[in-house]
């Protein structure tokens, strides 16, 4: 083989080896891109609502009340109330000739958390009771679904969920100019629900919170003690070195084995409540510690020991040194460093299914000792089920998950620019 | 009078910003004739610590120790009122729960005296603590304030409490191995003594489902873990296939040839693959990757299962592309710069450069990079629990359904069960084989970076 044709095949080995690296990039940035693809198009659905408007009579006659009873007990009846009646009968008059009685139109076109709508609307203003109003309702599963279009009315109506007779309907309400879509804000007001409509991550955004602050006020102090004593007072012996190999062994354990420690440990053998974000929370800082442990002693590091010197120097003991000089110096990189561990904490679910978070809550939790289900937790329980309306409100709910980690980790490289300091 | 521990730890707050108060303002008051050696806030918070620190420690040994004789006293409580059966006694014990903690407003009367006599043991345990942890910073808030004199050396005390806590932090991290261990083998022991160890590892087949009664229909269960460890492995593999390629490729891409400006905006994209949660992925592999995989398979006539293991390993490989992408980068760009430019002295083109020179130097690390990759892929959880199956086929088969170790934990313990039946408790067996093998893997990845490291200096 000539030099020049051996040449040439090199060069060609050499492109070729870069269009691997290339290629690969590509292919890291296409699975990037397809899933962020498939998450938001899956999720469109969900961030619309339909609402249908109806003239709801506040009838006496349906609306039975006790003259005589204080505001209490009124408050107590008008909890007690058949809504849907009303809703019914406002349907009744829009499809006099149907075939359906008013509890199955009720059914078919309105979303079963709209008589709490109108117990709510009751509640605040009783003097609407004998009157006629205007009223927007969320619309059912079926009804949102026909008017925004996601039926393929092709199919023979046995293969899909949303029936001719709502489809039929549909179009005469929007002859009528019933319905409207607006952003679906049930998804922040409302807990957790079996009915897709209902369904809201509000419940999930509360225990997450709840869990991340036992997280973070049990995580941060000892880690950052932790990371002062191997870096600035640890002497070098065999007890330091078992130490840092334990915590650097911690940081690569599987996540779930931390949630057989909490039930075995927290919720078995201390005898806490199960599911609630205090032994979550526990659990998730025990995991976390590695992390911001790791990164605390990074930020301790790149504090100069002049600064030591200079206060050591000024009589300062060397306690004072580290908490009056030292410590705020650092104070920055450890706080990116426990961004990123909460950020962590945040996403994850396997330890939280083992010490029993996967219950169905549909109240927000009212505090640390109450149950609570966290947004990854809700996630994977919405996938689980079987309405494929789930489906939209699952990628909502990860888009919304995203958005906080996002923020969060964006929140971290900002504290990391403002503060980073060259010596 | 009956307080809750964090009414308790709250009251010893109080207590102890009292006696910081008074100590501090002694101290204060000591200066104006003395030259004291401490500076007023030490003594303060030296009572501080007297107070608050025996109350804190007191009520962690509590806990678990009140929780073990209570437990006990509901079991004598139980036989006393003949409820032997195992079953029943777990009713007896939810019943009573839900009736004191108010959840239900009714019990039956069978079980109304277990609640009242339960109720006043609980009640007159709590008096006890009270009692005990008044008396603890009674006596702390008395000991410090006697001790702070003008001549007390306040700031060392302090200091040292300070440097015990800061020992007991970094322990913490200790006690978090020590706890995973033995609560892992504890468990795992208890499992052992109903099913064999050789049953466990040598046996084929994994059934955990147990007759809940006695001689109940419905078999004893089999658990071998053979068919787990296939199905963890099976995956993790498919996972190792895509990500070391893409990592590795883009990794020397990024170090070797792009430009800083794509370095930029490459680098952070790729992590943001990192910082994406294993429930998001999950959901993206069974709702999207599983049914396109199926798709893809029947158009070329393949039977693939609605739930395949590739799907799983593809999905759990993209998830570990950034880890090795990074860890990669690192041990590349730590290879040194006169490494590279010897070699294209000698006519070297880039891509011989690397190939000859930078990977055979870094090779111990990205050895590494895997390893741990691997161990991570092992571990994960989310991904195979809502990708793969549950059904444990011991095959190779990439397209067909498999279950690893992490999927069954999660169905095992997922649910309100007692640790007393050997299908539970079998989780725990699973567990600690998990836990040993991350561990295995981990150290063997630490070994290869300390024993073949090359040091340029």
């Amino acid at each position: 083989m000539s030099d020049a044709k051996r040449l040439k095949k090199r060069h060609v080995a050499e492109k070729r080896f870069r269009a691997y690296g290339i290629i690969s990039l590509l292919l890291a940035l296409c699975f990037l891109v397809g899933f962020v693809y498939s998450i938001v198009s899956d999720a469109v659905p969900a961030f619309t609502q339909t609402e249908i408007k109806l003239d709801i009579d506040f009838d006496p006659e349906l609306i039975t009340m006790d003259p005589e009873a204080d505001e209490e007990q009124r408050a107590a009846q008008l909890r007690m109330m058949n809504y849907n009646a009303l809703i019914g009968n406002a349907l009744e008059k829009i499809f006099p000739v149907s075939e359906q009685d008013a509890y199955s139109l009720t059914n078919d076109l309105v979303s079963s958390s709209a008589q709490y709508r109108l117990m709510n609307m009751l509640l605040s203003d009783p003097e609407l009771i004998g009157t006629t109003q205007e009223v927007w309702l969320p619309a059912s599963g079926d009804l949102d679904t026909a008017f925004q279009g996601y039926v393929n009315e092709e199919l023979d109506e046995s293969n899909r969920s949303v029936k001719n007779n709502v489809l039929q309907m549909m179009v005469t309400l929007r002859g009528e100019d019933r319905l409207r879509t607006g952003f679906n804000k049930t998804m922040f007001t409302n807990g957790d629900s079996r009915s897709p409509q209902d369904a809201g991550i509000k419940g999930a955004i509360i225990g997450s919170f709840y869990t991340l602050l036992v997280t973070l006020v049990l995580s941060f102090p000892i880690a950052v003690l932790a990371a002062v004593y191997l870096e600035e007072f640890a002497p070098k012996n065999h007890f330091t070195d078992f130490l840092e190999a334990n915590i650097n062994n911690l940081a690569a354990v599987p996540s779930i084995v931390f949630g057989l420690l909490g039930l075995a440990v927290f919720i078995g053998f201390f005898g806490m409540p199960r599911s609630t974000p205090l032994v979550g929370g526990i659990v998730l800082a025990l995991m976390t510690l590695p992390t911001i442990i790791i990164s605390s002693r990074a930020a301790l590091k790149s504090v100069p020991p002049s600064i030591r010197s200079a206060a050591l120097g000024l009589g300062a003991s060397k306690m004072q040194v580290i908490f009056h000089h030292v410590l705020p110096l650092a104070l920055p990189g450890m706080l990116t460093g426990t961004i990123i561990g909460m950020a962590q904490a945040l996403g994850e679910t396997a330890p939280l299914l083992m010490i029993g978070m996967v219950a169905f809550i549909a109240d927000p939790a009212n505090g640390i000792l109450d149950p609570a289900t966290v947004m990854p937790v809700q996630i994977f329980i919405w996938s689980d089920l079987p309405d494929r309306a789930f489906v939209a409100r699952t990628s909502f709910a990860i888009i919304i998950l995203l958005g906080f980690l996002m923020v969060m980790n964006a929140l971290a490289v900002l504290l990391r620019k403002k503060f980073e300091r060259k010596w | 009078m009956n307080l809750s521990n964090l009414q308790l730890l709250g009251i010893a707050a109080l207590i102890g910003a009292i006696s910081y108060w008074v100590a501090r303002s002694r101290a204060v008051g000591y200066r104006r004739d003395h030259n004291i050696h401490s500076m007023p806030q030490y003594h303060g918070s030296y009572a501080f610590l007297w107070v608050f620190a025996p109350v804190a420690l007191f009520l962690l040994v509590y806990l678990p120790v009140s929780n073990v004789m209570l437990s006990n006293k509901l079991n004598a409580l139980m036989l006393n009122a003949g409820i032997e059966n195992a079953g029943m006694q777990a009713l007896a014990a939810n019943a009573v729960g839900n009736y004191l903690s108010g959840a239900t407003s009714s019990i039956s009367n069978k079980f109304m005296p277990i609640a009242e006599g339960y109720q006043s043991i609980e009640a007159e345990l709590g008096l006890y603590r009270t009692i005990i942890a008044i008396i603890l910073m009674a006596g702390g808030a008395f000991y410090a304030l006697k001790r702070s004199t003008a001549d007390f050396r306040a700031r060392n005390q302090v200091e040292k409490f300070v440097r015990w806590l800061m020992i007991a932090c970094a322990g913490i991290a200790v006690l978090t191995t020590f706890g995973i261990i033995l609560s892992v083998l504890f468990e795992s022991i208890r499992f052992f003594g109903k099913v064999s160890p050789m049953d466990f590892f040598f046996n084929t087949h994994w059934n955990p489902q147990t007759a809940l009664r006695e001689g109940q229909v419905g078999g004893s269960g089999s658990f071998g873990v053979i068919p787990l460890l296939t199905g963890t492995l099976l995956i993790s593999l498919i996972a190792l296939l895509v990500a070391v390629p893409i990592g590795l490729f883009s990794a020397i891409y990024l170090s070797e040839y792009a430009s800083s400006k794509i370095r930029g905006w490459a680098k952070p994209m790729l992590e943001i693959l990192a910082g994406i949660p294993t429930v998001v992925y999950g959901f993206f592999a069974a709702l999207t990757v599983a049914p396109l995989v199926r798709s893809l398979g029947q158009s070329v006539g393949l039977d693939v299962a609605s739930e395949s293991a590739l799907a799983a390993g593809l999905v759990m490989g993209i998830m570990i592309i950034p880890f090795i992408s990074s860890l990669s980068d690192d041990v590349i760009n730590a290879v040194p710069q006169s490494l590279r430019e010897g070699s294209y002295g000698l006519g070297a083109t880039k891509s011989e450069t690397i190939k000859r020179v930078l990977l055979p130097a870094a090779l111990p690390g990205i050895v590494s990079a895997v390893i741990l990759a691997a161990s991570r892929a092992i571990g994960e959880t989310m991904i195979v629990v809502m990708a793969a199956g549950l059904s444990a086929n011991l095959t190779f088969n990439p397209f067909e359904a498999v279950t690893t170790v992490t999927v069954q934990i999660v169905t095992l313990l997922t649910g309100d069960q007692e640790f007393d039946s050997a299908k539970t408790l079998s989780a725990f067996a699973l567990g600690l084989t998990l836990f040993v093998i991350t561990f295995l893997l981990n150290v063997f990845a630490l070994h290869i970076v300390k024993k073949y490291r090359e040091q340029y200096e």
